[in-house]
């Protein structure tokens, strides 16, 4: 995982509330077996129509916003299935920070496991930011902070391990993997030790 | 005495291998860690290229349900894999399995099923245990008394390796249903009402405890369906209490202790319960003599609506989901033509969801413009509905009788909803496109799904058929 430390981008908006991670990517582009080329697949039902052309009004497909890197939404974002393909399929398509008023749970762990920076702002913050689509933010990981291109900033909640992660581009399993000890004593103390309760 | 604590609060220390502090997340151990092809072959790829093993590969179980096929092999063994994709996914999963020494519930196993089906049914699911799978819907486990939730792929590796995963600990809400659910009204249509209540982030960083005079009623089967659901309401895992119910259901199974280890198993497992005087971080009271059969009209699981009351009139939050679905605001539900009707899935795909809609569908033919299918949850519950003649009679009312797996509720293995279709499901979303592209769903319990392909439109089980108890008298 590179480090993220800081971004600026212009913002490509979707004005909706629950977008589930059925629309970020539909469930018949699951049978890979990889983690790559899903981008091509991000909301794949209202990126193309019927014949598989691009809806050219739909944001995502406009050249204006070919360049965003950070994704704002309405509310509950990232809802539904457990599937981490939706973070591959964003940060395949380009996406490196997706803006929120809610965040679900899940989609969050996957999307920091993946250098993915979810950002939770108050609905009337994120409900301006829905409003002016290319609007130019600046997203310092180190700060927690949003700024707008006149210098406002506001900050954002950001767990101190997920942030040192981010920023150090280092992965969990690194971490787990030197607990290795830990682990093992925690197995030999419990009550049947490490066999299986069956 | 110590302070009361909530069920989950116990689950969470007896797994605690580190507790979580401002810089770092608690390191929670797994117990059981259940796999299929979808979510599991980035995770294997990551542990190859790390070089590691499977840390104890006895707590890691395996199944194929997403991307199977549901029509019979053929002659020769062939199955009509939708492409060659998917067949490529389960031979890895086979592959990485074998390379890991995890147990596979393979195609001849006789135990395969979709993956929150079988855990319980073979007693791989205890009370007292964590739980996770590469699935939303491991929430399922949870009506065990068992801490368990759905993970990403990435966390599939590292429980593979290191059987921990690493967690900030969630919030409690405490559900408390009182009373008893009306007549001819499902589990089913509890979630349901219940979703519609607390909405579908009303659960999200929180664990759901359902309690109360309702839930203790429910059989094991019913209190699969609501903490499967825990999901649909934001929630990742969702809990009931160890009770009777729980022991009598797991005594016997596959994988639980036998004989007298069985008994010293559930003395202990009786302790998987909330402590008088525990206190949650948030609480919700339903009460069940509010429960109709209830569905889904919009395009999320918290757009419901009773069977016999009329959908929300067009407003800002709901003119979207009316307009995709086709409806009009204010319109009555019952009455809007169906096209498919699907029963399965890990919400409502086991022997006492086939009874509940066997009950309704007996003596009656699936309406001439309804595709009805039908789908088991696992082979043992295949067998078991053949067993009772449950196949011959759907076969006989004009449905499909197939093969089991997850099939036209993630429509991933080529069962779907045609654009345009309007399709009453037992399964558990119905978000746009979830059934295929264009598909428009309906979720429902079992029972109004088989009224739905009688009718050949939206309607009201009850005249069908008043209670579960008397669907499984009448197919007894």
């Amino acid at each position: 995982m590179n480090p993220f430390r800081t971004l600026e981008s212009p913002i490509v908006t979707l004005p909706r509330a629950n977008i589930d991670t059925d629309q970020i990517i539909p469930a018949r582009f699951l049978t890979t077996t990889t983690r790559e080329g899903l981008g091509q697949h991000a909301f794949h039902d209202w990126r193309y129509d019927e014949q598989g052309a691009p809806r050219p009004e739909f944001v995502l497909n406009r050249p204006e916003h070919r360049d965003a890197r950070i994704l704002v939404a309405g509310r509950n974002f990232g809802c539904g299935s457990s599937r981490e393909h939706a973070p591959w399929a964003l940060l395949d398509a380009g996406i490196r920070v997706v803006i929120s008023s809610e965040i679900a749970d899940i989609f969050r762990n996957n999307a920091l496991k993946n250098g993915l920076l979810p950002i939770v702002l108050p609905e009337a913050v994120v409900d301006t930011l829905l409003a002016q689509p290319g609007l130019r933010l600046q997203v310092d990981v180190a700060k927690r902070r949003v700024y707008w291109p006149d210098g406002e900033h506001v900050s954002f909640p950001l767990d101190a391990f997920a942030q040192t992660c981010l920023l150090e581009g280092v992965d969990e399993l690194g971490y787990l993997l030197a607990q290795q000890d830990a682990i093992a004593t925690f197995e030999r103390q419990r009550p049947g030790g490490h066999r299986h309760a069956a | 005495m110590s302070t009361p604590r909530t069920l989950f609060d116990k689950l969470w220390d007896a797994h605690c291998v580190r507790e979580e502090s401002d810089r770092a997340p608690a390191i929670l151990y797994i117990d059981l860690h259940l796999l299929h092809e979808v979510t599991s072959p980035q995770a294997f790829a990551e542990l190859a290229a790390r070089g590691l093993k499977v840390r104890r590969s006895e707590r890691h179980k395996a199944t194929l349900d997403h991307s199977t096929p549901t029509t019979p092999a053929d002659a020769t063994g062939g199955r009509a894999y939708i492409t060659p994709q998917a067949e490529a996914q389960v031979e890895a999963l086979r592959t990485n399995c074998a390379a890991q020494g995890i147990e596979l519930f393979d195609w001849d196993s006789g135990k395969r099923g979709i993956v929150h089906v079988v855990g319980p049914e073979l007693g791989l699911t205890q009370p007292g245990m964590t739980i996770v799978c590469g699935d939303s819907h491991t929430a399922t486990h949870g009506a065990f008394g068992a801490l368990a939730f759905g993970i990403g792929s990435s966390e599939v590796g590292h429980v593979m390796a290191t059987q921990c995963l690493l967690q900030r600990k969630p919030k409690t809400l405490a559900i408390t249903v009182d009373g008893r659910l009306p007549a001819g009204c499902s589990a089913k249509d509890l979630i349901l009402h219940i979703i519609g209540r607390i909405g579908v982030a009303g659960g999200t960083g929180h664990v759901i405890e359902y309690r109360g005079a309702a839930i203790e009623a429910l059989s094991m089967e019913e209190r699969m369906t609501v903490c499967n659901m825990s999901i649909e309401a934001g929630a990742r895992a969702g809990l009931i209490a160890v009770d009777a119910t729980t022991i009598e259901w797991l005594r016997g199974r596959e994988r639980v202790p036998q004989g007298e280890a069985f008994d010293a198993a559930a003395r202990a497992w009786r302790e998987w319960r909330s402590d008088d005087g525990a206190r949650f971080d948030a609480e919700v009271r339903i009460d069940a003599r509010d429960v109709r059969p209830t569905l889904t009209w919009g395009t999320h699981p918290g757009q419901v609506v009773a069977v016999d009351a009329t959908l929300p009139k067009a407003a800002p939050d709901t003119v979207g989901a009316l307009s995709y679905m086709g409806f009009e605001g204010g319109a009555a539900l019952a009455g809007q033509p169906v096209d498919v009707v699907f029963v399965g899935s890990c919400t409502n795909g086991r022997l006492s969801d086939l009874r509940e809609m066997a009950a309704v569908l007996r003596g009656h033919r699936v309406h001439p413009r309804v595709r009805m299918l039908v789908v088991p949850g696992s082979d043992a519950v295949k067998r078991e509905a053949e067993a009772e003649g449950i196949d011959r009679l759907v076969r006989e009312a004009g449905a499909e009788w197939r093969e089991p797996g997850c099939s036209m509720c993630i429509a991933m293995n080529g069962d779907t909803v045609k654009p345009g279709q309007l399709a009453v499901s037992t399964s558990n979303r119905n978000f746009e496109g979830r059934q295929g592209k264009g598909a428009r769903t309906v979720l429902a319990s079992p029972a109004s799904a088989a009224a739905a392909a009688i009718a050949g439109c939206i309607a009201d089980p009850r005249p069908y058929a008043s209670t579960p108890a008397i669907a499984e008298e009448a197919t007894a």
